[in-house]
């Protein structure tokens, strides 16, 4: 299956899932930021550039700061996220899945000079497409992974409906699909969810009515009685 | 166990343990006082953690419901955050690392360190000596403006050597770190191109210096430029020819990743690499300083600020030798 998890496997024998983030939402937490530091800088030469000669060295440190250890720190102190990612829902992790320290932070941030060539992150671009991980070249190079911090948006909306216990247990497969089928079925015309219900001819009888019977086990599954 | 007997069983165990992580998780926006108590001593959470990680491990074998696995997974996942994400809080790692550590480090890559040297020194000293010969090439690598500038800059009749009449130190220490600093992140950056693009900022700014240096000595301001780098050149050439090294040290794992994969040679020296550009960093930031509030001085006479740089390329040169050899340095 085309799929953005990936499973870490912790020293107590489990794995855990993290969901990693592609290109898009990566990028526009790069714009945000590259938004906010952009407007801090602004505001910091018209409020410092009359002072002289002390206001544009607090420009010039700031404007270091802000361009190359900012990201980092932010990463370090701020759960993995930077202003941008923390909006957008997605932020750094280590390999296994830890919070990143220094060294890590350091290193994608500093090697971000070089995923922004030749142009507009196009190396960056160009690694992340080609790697199972979205890893951008300082990425690769930390060990590090941009992931969505939050379980999935929404989390599970199923409409309301008496519960009713399937007749035989179902596998996490199974029971994956007929979430999502019941998180659609609103959207569905009623002919189409009755005919896609249908396919599950055993779970739900012959006698029609079969979405909304998949819809009441549905309930069951979410734990809903 | 059906799944309803199961949650209800340890729903209370789930919660507590959630709580003690709404607590410990930072940044907490709210106030922890305001944080319902969790009842669980720090001491217990190791213990609470694996029981949760044998429910997660449990709750999927037995399918029960994606939403309880979630559930169950989003909590294992910051549980195991927590306690593998915890940072040591050692004192004294700082001093440790300057002191020992870090030339320690540097010791170890001198292959990388002596190719790096050669790339940028290369360059400085023929160009110096080049431009003395045939003082008129320096036109191809220099700008009349920027010919200008420098001269404007290094006239021994300059208060301040190495500004112009309009800058401040301060204003020269900011322009310093962001100027200097950012070479060598680019430096060390463009390592990852298998080394390349550090031999190119390498040997372009090897060119550059060595064109000013040969053409104000020719020119007749040799006193007050060498007087002027003498000062900071050992903190700061140095720093740039560690930064080389750090990103020659990406490119060696490309090039020649040894028995690792590509991939895990460039994690381990990544690792190294990182660490010695925390270094050169360090030596960035003493190097503006004096670049910024010693070089300029004319008050002293050349002899005195000659000495002094003397004084300081010896003490790089002994710490780079000798500093962290004894053990438990």
């Amino acid at each position: 299956m085309l799929d953005t998890a990936r499973s870490v496997a912790t020293p107590e024998g489990i794995e855990l899932t993290l969901r990693l983030a592609g290109p898009v939402p990566r990028a526009l937490a790069w714009l945000l930021d590259f938004l906010i530091r952009a407007a801090i800088l602004v505001v910091l030469m018209m409020v410092l550039a009359p002072v002289g000669g002390l206001g544009w060295a607090a420009v010039l440190l700031a404007w270091f700061f802000l361009e190359w250890l900012f990201p980092a720190w932010c990463e370090v102190y701020w759960n993995g996220q930077t202003p941008g990612k923390r909006s957008l829902g997605i932020a750094v992790l280590n390999d296994d899945g830890t919070p990143v320290h220094w060294p890590a932070a350091l290193t994608r941030n500093l090697l971000r000079a070089v995923d922004f060539l030749p142009f507009c992150y196009g190396f960056g671009l160009a690694t992340m497409l080609v790697n199972r991980d979205f890893k951008r070249l300082g990425d690769l190079a930390a060990n590090t992974l941009v992931v969505y911090r939050e379980p999935a948006p929404g989390g599970v909306m199923i409409p309301p409906a008496p519960p009713l216990a399937p007749a035989y247990p179902l596998s996490v497969p199974e029971q994956r699909a007929i979430l999502d089928f019941a998180e659609r079925a609103p959207r569905l015309t009623a002919e189409r969810a009755e005919e896609l219900a249908a396919l599950a001819r055993p779970l739900v009888g012959a006698g029609g009515n079969a979405a909304s019977r998949l819809v009441r086990i549905a309930n069951f599954l979410v734990g809903r009685r | 166990m059906k799944q309803a007997a199961f949650e209800e069983r340890y729903a209370e165990a789930w919660l507590r343990f959630e709580r003690w992580l709404d607590r410990r998780e930072r940044p907490t926006r709210t106030d922890p006082k305001r944080l319902a108590p969790s009842g669980m001593q720090d001491a217990e959470v190791p213990r609470a953690y694996r029981r949760l990680c044998q429910h997660l491990a449990l709750a999927r074998d037995r399918a029960y419901s994606p939403d309880l696995v979630d559930r169950l997974n989003q909590l294992a996942l910051r549980g195991h955050q927590v306690l593998y994400g915890a940072r040591s809080r050692r004192r004294g790692r700082i001093a440790q690392f300057l002191l020992a550590d870090f030339p320690r480090r540097v010791r170890a890559e001198w292959r990388l360190l002596a190719i790096a040297c050669l790339a940028f020194f290369g360059p400085v000293a023929a160009l110096a000596v080049a431009l003395q010969i045939f003082p008129d090439f320096v036109h191809y690598l220099l700008s009349p403006r920027a010919l200008a500038r420098l001269e404007e800059m290094y006239d021994p009749g300059n208060p301040r050597l190495g500004m112009r009449q309009a800058d401040t130190s301060v204003m020269m220490f900011a322009f310093y770190i962001w100027n200097n600093v950012k070479l060598g992140f680019q430096c060390f950056a463009t390592g990852l191109l298998f080394g390349l693009g550090t031999l190119f900022y390498l040997v372009s700014n090897g060119l550059q210096i060595g064109a000013v240096a040969g053409h104000l000595t020719q020119a007749g301001f040799g006193t007050s430029f060498w007087s002027f780098v003498s000062g900071h050149s050992a903190m700061e050439l140095t720093a740039i020819v560690v930064c080389g090294a750090a990103g020659l040290k990406l490119g060696a794992a490309l090039i020649a990743p040894g028995n690792l994969s590509r991939r895990a040679a460039l994690v381990a020296s990544a690792q190294a690499a990182i660490r010695l550009m925390y270094g050169a960093a360090a030596m960035f930031l003493a190097a503006a300083f004096i670049e910024a509030f010693w070089s300029p001085l004319t008050a002293f006479p050349p002899a005195t600020k000659y000495a002094v740089g003397a004084i300081l390329w010896a003490l790089v040169i002994g710490y780079f030798l000798l500093a962290g050899r004894r053990r438990g340095a």
